[in-house]
């Protein structure tokens, strides 16, 4: 009786400590859930296969990304061992204390080469032009626009915009025309709409949706070394790009106030609108036509030009960072090793990722790979992004409460709504001893 | 013969049994160490966050900062404009719960035929899940095809985005929601009231209006007050419903601000003093009606 318990015993101890031993064999990647997160789930099922160390990637919703990410910072809890996080978490990420430097890692392998420059800066680097860096640059992503091919293309429409507008109705090249062309679909009482553009203030949504328009008339959020921002978010240029996203949220199907990815997307499937403004990543939806009955009718373009010819596009995607209470730290460096290597890249881009290396970007293959893919080569380039100070939240909300109330509320100016927010910029700056 | 028996029975079940003390102490015991847990401890945990400038996502060594958070909040216009939003929702919301609660106890107060069954048919929205209850009626207010605008003939009106109405609109629906609650606490008074006060009145011939005024609504009223103190206590914490139904600044209220800046913002320290006066403000809303309440019972 005594030789068969010990034996049970002896089996149960091999039994966890093998357990044990397969668990230190495995990394865990949190990210928010959509469809890259899977895509990055497919990818790293190679990297089992090669090396026997299994890698999950866990996923959260949108809504409740950072705060699960950030919560787990806050207990110092190892549960990750990396975390795509948002461009705008470098700032916390690196001065919290949370992510592993990774500066004598981009040396070491050359990463500032290896991927584009604007998603180095966006997504690796703080802060600004330290040349200190934080996460490996995963999943490039911009906002641009989808738009209904057939309704550009009908040579009904296409007259009847010649005529009132006197030049072709076609991929607007500058925001002007793509508030005419807005206008010029706006037909409420055909349940037809000019466009849709964000307007959700929980987070970051309409703020990168205003910044996009704010960044090509040429003006600035602020001096990014000197923390100044009067001048530059109060700008003549800029009090003209809120006025020009007023007049956009007038071309938007009824209640639009509180809109983001989901029913930007819902905007082009339900054939509401002639374009629609978001996320490349989400643009995979729209190109099926399993889940868009339109796909086929759906163009694509990157964010148009500024009055004086400036063209860029609010900065998405995410950099990969190793988490400073993460037990596998080196299992994970060597994890990030494999994944900047440019096969693997290849292979992420096969699988639908948007990779953020320079040479794949320009590669034929990938710009011909998706109906979208050019036009996402075309922001990579021309990417700008919001703070990425610690305190970035409270700069989104300041931002959330100046905007949405004018855009949306239609109460005030647009002047009042930027040196409104000039002011809360200054007071927030000054209260984490930014400037005195 | 049978006193041995019985004595022996009595002296073995004091050593078997456990004492009415220890007994009580273990209902008790478990009860109290959670509540000091779960509930005592965060509490004065996070009042000692309250005077720090702690934010929870930054590794900095915590400052205390006194009394500068509770200055600094209750002199920021975004806070008090919170507040004020939050003290309209509230009355909006628990004077429609209150009025269509009491109205339909007083309709099913009466006998009408399946009432077993309309009343468990009223009670159906408020045990639903809130954020469902938003997402649903987020569709039923559609400006296009909602059920809402087809309903009051106000086709094409926009009501969550409109900075004037979105509120009302996120009222109505806690209205919706809730007032079965007032229903249930109300019918359950008016079914305590004697039938002989109502015959008494009839006899004496009283009007409808007199009944109503002098016996109904003095009986009923101490079941209705405890209706009203949950309620009040609820709206002034909602957060789930207006969450996910809008996010104009018109909306948020005082639960959401609070979200906002203690995981949005990561402002630890800030948000607990914040938490804090909302708590105070609770605190003082419900004494009024709990003074109200005993005032009530001593008549």
């Amino acid at each position: 009786m005594l030789k068969l318990f010990s034996r049970a015993v002896a089996a149960a101890a091999l039994l966890t400590f093998a357990q044990l031993g397969y668990a230190q064999q495995k990394l865990t990647i949190l990210w928010a859930e959509w469809d890259p997160a899977n895509y990055l789930q497919e990818l790293v099922k190679d990297y089992e296969k090669q090396t026997g160390i299994k890698v999950v990637v866990e996923t959260t919703p949108w809504s409740d990304f950072q705060n699960k990410a950030f919560k787990e910072f806050t207990a110092k809890g190892s549960a990750y061992d990396m975390v795509v996080g948002d461009s705008q978490w470098l700032g916390a990420g690196s001065t919290g204390g949370h992510y592993v430097d990774l500066t004598d890692f981009f040396k070491k392998h050359k990463v500032a080469e290896i991927m584009a420059p604007a998603t180095v800066k966006g997504y690796a680097e703080y802060p600004g032009n330290s040349g200190k860096y934080w996460a490996v640059p995963l999943e490039g992503d911009a906002n641009g626009f989808a738009y209904r091919k057939d309704w550009f293309e009908d040579p009904k429409e296409m007259a009847a915009f010649k005529a009132k507008y006197k030049y072709d109705l076609a991929v607007p090249k500058t925001w002007k025309e793509l508030g005419d062309i807005a206008e010029f679909f706006h037909r409420p009482a055909e349940k037809r709409y000019g466009l849709s553009i964000y307007t959700d203030n929980g987070y970051d949504a309409m703020v990168m949706g205003v910044e996009n328009v704010i960044f090509s008339y040429g003006a600035e959020l602020g001096d990014f070394s000197t923390y100044k921002v009067q001048g530059f978010i109060n700008s003549k240029e800029s009090i003209e790009a809120l006025n020009f996203y007023k007049k956009l949220y007038g071309y938007t199907p009824p209640d639009w106030g509180k809109t983001f990815f989901q029913e930007a997307n819902q905007a082009i499937t339900e054939g509401l609108v002639s374009m629609s403004m978001n996320y490349f990543a989400f643009f995979p939806a729209l190109a099926n036509p399993a889940t868009n009955k339109y796909a086929k009718q759906t163009g694509y373009f990157a964010m148009p030009k500024g009055p004086s010819g400036k063209q860029f596009a609010a900065l998405g995607g995410q950099g990969l960072s190793v988490v400073t209470y993460s037990k596998n730290k080196d299992a994970s460096m060597k994890f990030l090793e494999w994944f900047i290597r440019e096969d693997v890249q290849k292979r992420w881009a096969q699988l639908g990722g948007y990779t953020c290396n320079t040479a794949i970007l320009k590669s034929d293959e990938f710009r011909k790979a998706t109906p979208f893919n050019e036009a996402f080569y075309q922001s990579m380039f021309m990417v700008k992004d919001f703070w990425a100070v610690p305190e970035f939240a409270e700069l989104l909300t300041a931002a959330n409460k100046r905007w949405h109330p004018f855009i949306v509320g239609g109460k005030g100016t647009a002047e009042e709504a930027q040196n409104g927010l000039a002011k809360d910029w200054e007071a927030i700056f000054k209260k984490y001893g930014r400037t005195k | 013969m049978t006193q041995p028996a019985l004595s022996s029975a009595g002296l073995a079940a004091p050593r078997r049994g456990m004492s009415d003390l220890a007994i009580r102490n273990l209902f008790i015991i478990p009860t109290i160490v959670f509540l000091i847990v779960f509930n005592i401890f965060p509490l004065l945990y996070s009042l000692g966050y309250s005077f720090t400038d702690y934010r929870a996502s930054m590794n900095d060594p915590v400052q205390f900062v006194g009394l500068q958070n509770y200055r600094e909040l209750l002199a920021d216009e975004y806070v008090w404009a919170n507040f004020t939003l939050t003290a309209k929702y509230v009355i909006m919301s628990v004077v429609g719960q209150v009025i269509v609660g009491f109205g339909a106890a007083l309709l099913l107060n009466r006998a009408i035929p399946a009432k077993g069954l309309l009343t468990t048919l009223l009670m159906l929205p408020m045990m639903m899940c809130m954020a469902v209850v938003g997402l649903f009626w987020q569709l039923l207010y559609n400006p296009s095809w909602g059920i809402v605008n087809f309903v009051f003939f106000t086709e094409g009106k926009v009501w969550l985005s409109d900075p004037e109405v979105a509120l009302l609109a996120i009222a109505i629906t806690d209205i919706w929601m809730w007032a079965p609650f007032v229903m249930l606490l109300s019918l359950a008074g008016l079914s305590a009231i004697p039938p002989s006060l109502y015959e008494a009145a009839a006899i004496d011939r009283a009007s409808r209006w007199f009944v109503f005024r002098r016996i109904t609504l003095p009986l009923v009223a101490p079941l209705l007050l405890i209706a009203i103190i949950f309620r009040t206590m609820e709206a002034f914490k909602t957060f789930d419903i207006a969450f996910v139904m809008a996010s104009m600044d018109e909306t948020e209220l005082v639960a959401i601000k609070l979200y906002k800046m203690a995981f949005h913002e990561w402002q630890t320290g800030r948000s607990c003093a914040l938490a804090y006066i909302v708590l105070l403000a609770v605190l003082a809303i419900t004494n009024v009606y709990v003074k109200y309440l005993n005032r009530l019972k001593a008549r």
